[in-house]
């Protein structure tokens, strides 16, 4: 009993602790009821507010590349790796764990000096971002795509096409990628709530996104930026909870 | 199995030949990680020990680090990582133990840790604007508070310095600790608490004696986490502070946005390079708690 009890004291003064500042957040944005109407209608808000459907844009735009260049880069490799350079899997997963111990303001300051030639060779559109965020992603996708090649026999698969006349392109994309979809979509989602958050790198090396046109539009219109910091959270709240819910019950299935 | 299988004919070259053949494959990669992630890192770590004329070794920038101003700022950076890691600590362990006696496969502990996962992952402006939501000027708590006569800013405003930055920090450490501290919880088995009882010990004992002792290195691993994280925290800081830098990270922020006024390009560099260090030594010693603490709850 006394247990019980003390569960639901915490569970909830814990619950308006973390509930709090989003109700604050529907209450503060619906002050002004044109809020709301506003954010849905495109043209309206494109024509009011520019660098906030700009950094949208950004950020969707960035999040779909992010997500491409990462599995082009780490699924081939990872499996590249496992089958026939098994001595440089160490050495590529402590690569890709790196960041993990780098922060992203250190990064930025590393990452300006190569982002002048990037400018000076692609040009200083926000896509280029793409790269820093690439590699912002690796610990997590690494992780998930890791996983996904552990619980599969890939030698075995890998040989079986190969024996069969299938090329390396073939292997990796016809025959391994379909058996590691769902590491490659916890991968691809991770990628995706990780890019739409993102703000450090952006702000600091002068490109755009969702979360620093967020910022600058805190200082004009704090309605509105509240509001579109809510709809963006609830977008990332549902991707995660997809996919940490598909992930329980994946395990709960193979128990 | 394992043998055969690696015996098996393959349709390449001979062995010598294979090496490079196959190291090939992984250009992509290493290019890549090489060009973003390297060069970064050496450009911190060289440029950190460089001039500002961009050649010459020297000790000028690191020594610089033990100005006033900076040392201040790495103290309230440690003093802040470390309030928001204990409180988060020790609230996120209140939380996982409420989690920990509920049903293992229940809706509710389900619930909790997806919302976990995903509060943990919630940072930067967002987090900043629903804090200013809620306990800014006009937030809604504010507001509301003041309309019961009861003034939380009656003694200057303290959300844009470190007791409302803890504050926000404290919204994704709790869940941090929920996820990485359940895993230890769940680690301790009712038999140990059973053989506890059968042998005439009393609850106070058993958490003294028995659930503390095998619990410390995880929670303290869990604390030195957190710690790291909100170390290397910088979006939601920037986002509440617009101008200023009472944390490092806001410092380097203005390294880099003023660097050709101050001429000290590369003290953003050393301050970085701090950073680095703090962190790894904390991770460093995260790892080894790792260990002592798979020994019994792995």
């Amino acid at each position: 009993m006394a247990r019980v009890i003390f569960r639901w004291t915490v569970l909830s003064v814990m619950g308006v602790f973390f509930l709090l500042p989003l109700v604050a957040m529907v209450e503060f944005s619906t002050r002004d009821p044109k809020t709301w109407p506003l954010l849905l209608d495109w043209p309206r808000l494109s024509s009011e507010y520019p660098a906030l459907t700009e950094g949208i844009v950004a950020s969707l735009a960035q999040a779909a590349l992010t997500s491409l260049l990462m599995l082009a880069l780490l699924v081939p490799t990872a499996v590249w790796v496992r089958l026939r350079l098994p001595r440089l899997r160490r050495l590529v997963e402590f690569l890709c764990l790196l960041p993990l111990t780098i922060p992203a303001i250190v990064l930025v300051v590393g990452l300006a000096p190569v982002y002048a030639w990037v400018n000076y060779l692609i040009g200083g559109s926000s896509l280029t971002l793409v790269f820093a965020y690439t590699i912002l992603v690796l610990p997590y996708a690494y992780r998930a795509i890791d996983a996904g090649l552990s619980a599969i026999d890939v030698k075995t698969l890998a040989e079986a096409a190969r024996s069969l006349g299938a090329g390396w392109f073939t292997v990796i994309v016809r025959v391994v990628l379909p058996n590691i979809r769902s590491a490659v979509l916890s991968a691809a989602f991770l990628t995706v709530a990780l890019v739409l958050g993102e703000f450090t790198i952006a702000s600091l090396l002068h490109r755009t996104n969702l979360q620093v046109a967020i910022e600058f539009l805190g200082k004009s219109s704090a309605g509105v930026s509240v509001a579109v910091s809510l709809a963006a959270l609830l977008l990332a709240f549902v991707l995660l909870l997809v996919l940490s819910l598909a992930g329980n019950s994946r395990k709960g299935k193979a128990s | 199995m394992a043998e055969i299988a690696a015996d098996a004919p393959q349709r390449v070259a001979p062995r010598p030949r294979l090496r490079g053949a196959a190291l090939l494959g992984t250009v992509p990669f290493f290019a890549f990680v090489t060009i973003f992630l390297v060069i970064p890192t050496l450009t911190v770590v060289i440029g950190a020990f460089t001039g500002d004329g961009g050649r010459g070794f020297t000790l000028a920038n690191v020594r610089a680090l033990t100005d006033d101003y900076i040392l201040d700022a790495f103290g309230r950076s440690i003093t802040l990582s470390a309030s928001s890691a204990l409180i988060g600590a020790v609230l996120g362990a209140l939380l996982a133990y409420a989690l920990v006696t509920a049903k293992p496969d229940g809706l509710l502990r389900r619930l909790v840790t997806a919302a976990a996962g995903v509060l943990a992952q919630f940072g930067g402006v967002t987090l900043a604007f629903a804090f200013l939501a809620t306990i800014g000027l006009s937030g809604f708590v504010t507001l509301w508070l003041q309309e019961h006569g009861l003034d939380p800013y009656a003694n200057g405003v303290w959300l844009f310095e470190l007791p409302g930055l803890t504050l926000v920090y404290t919204y994704f450490q709790i869940p941090l600790m929920v996820i990485v501290f359940l895993p230890a919880l769940d680690g301790i088995r009712p038999q140990w608490r059973e053989a506890h009882v059968s042998l005439g010990g009393n609850t106070w004992q058993y958490w003294t004696r028995v659930a503390g002792p095998l619990l410390a290195p995880a929670f303290l691993g869990s604390t030195l986490l957190l710690f790291a994280n909100a170390f290397s925290a910088y979006a939601t800081a920037a986002a509440l502070v617009s101008q200023g830098g009472p944390i490092v990270p806001l410092q380097i922020r203005g390294a880099l946005t003023s660097e050709v006024v101050l001429g000290q390009a590369n003290l953003g560099k050393a301050m970085a390079l701090g950073m680095v260090v703090v962190v790894a030594v904390v991770m460093a010693l995260y790892s080894l708690l790792q260990k002592r603490t798979a020994k019994w709850l792995g």
